[in-house]
């Protein structure tokens, strides 16, 4: 299982904080968001392939390649705003 | 033994610099950045703002900033204090207070930790304006000025 976690306008735009999915059918990052942004058009307008976006495995940032394993937390955010 | 607290109630930062400074007695510099709510921001009224943050790894990211820090210089102790919740004008945010030997260490450590405070640790901002709540943007001044740190070996 992989636990997703979605913050801020990324959180309001798909409507929820969180979710497990089952490891299977995407092993990277890349992989992944290609399959939520085929859930439809509020995922597709989210996480658009613009850089407006920022992805943390087990809360270390990480690049697109980066390969995941079962167990992993994804956390799917904009870019911090923080200070 | 750095303190980095992520809260949602304000801080003091008489308070702060007594209970650093009774921890050491070789510290001879303290320099100290806090960031307050502005009225304005982008060219619209803020009548105020909520602070998100990801529990876990914000703490992890501010540790790691300040870490790099007390790297670069000669760092004897640091305090890092981040509000979450909500807030409105002219109330505190943030606090990066830094102790070293002397002045220059501190001074560079504050604003180094700060830099990267701007563009690493996951808060984000959602502020009320006249037009209705808004998150606010990533600046790319704010990625200028941690870029800066990167030039300077």
């Amino acid at each position: 299982m992989i636990t997703l976690l979605f913050f801020a306008s990324i959180r309001e735009a798909i409507g929820h904080d969180r979710e497990t999915i089952a490891f299977d059918g995407f092993s990277t990052v890349e992989e992944l968001l290609n399959l939520l942004r085929a859930r439809g058009e509020s995922y597709r307008d989210a996480l658009l392939p613009a850089k407006r976006w920022r992805v943390a495995v087990n809360q270390d940032m990480v690049d697109v390649t980066q390969a995941l394993k079962a167990g992993d937390e994804v956390a799917i955010f904009p870019p911090v705003t923080g200070g | 033994m750095f303190t980095i607290s992520i809260q949602t109630q304000d801080f003091d930062l008489s308070v702060e610099s007594a209970k650093l400074r009774s921890r050491h007695r070789d510290v001879g510099a303290l320099v100290s950045f806090v960031g307050v709510v502005r009225d304005m921001n982008d060219g619209a009224e803020v009548s105020s703002m909520t602070l998100e943050h990801y529990p876990g790894m914000t703490e992890k990211s501010l540790a790691e900033i300040v870490n790099e820090a007390a790297k670069r210089w000669r760092l004897i102790d640091a305090t890092v204090i981040h509000r979450v919740g909500a807030l409105l004008p002219t109330d505190q945010i943030v606090l990066v207070m830094v102790a070293s030997a002397h002045r220059g260490d501190a001074f560079q450590g504050c604003e180094f930790i700060m830099d990267y405070l701007k563009t690493d640790a996951p808060f984000w901002k959602k502020e009320t304006t006249p037009d209705g709540a808004r998150w606010v943007d990533a600046k790319s001044a704010d990625h200028h000025a941690q870029q800066r740190w990167s030039q300077i070996p």
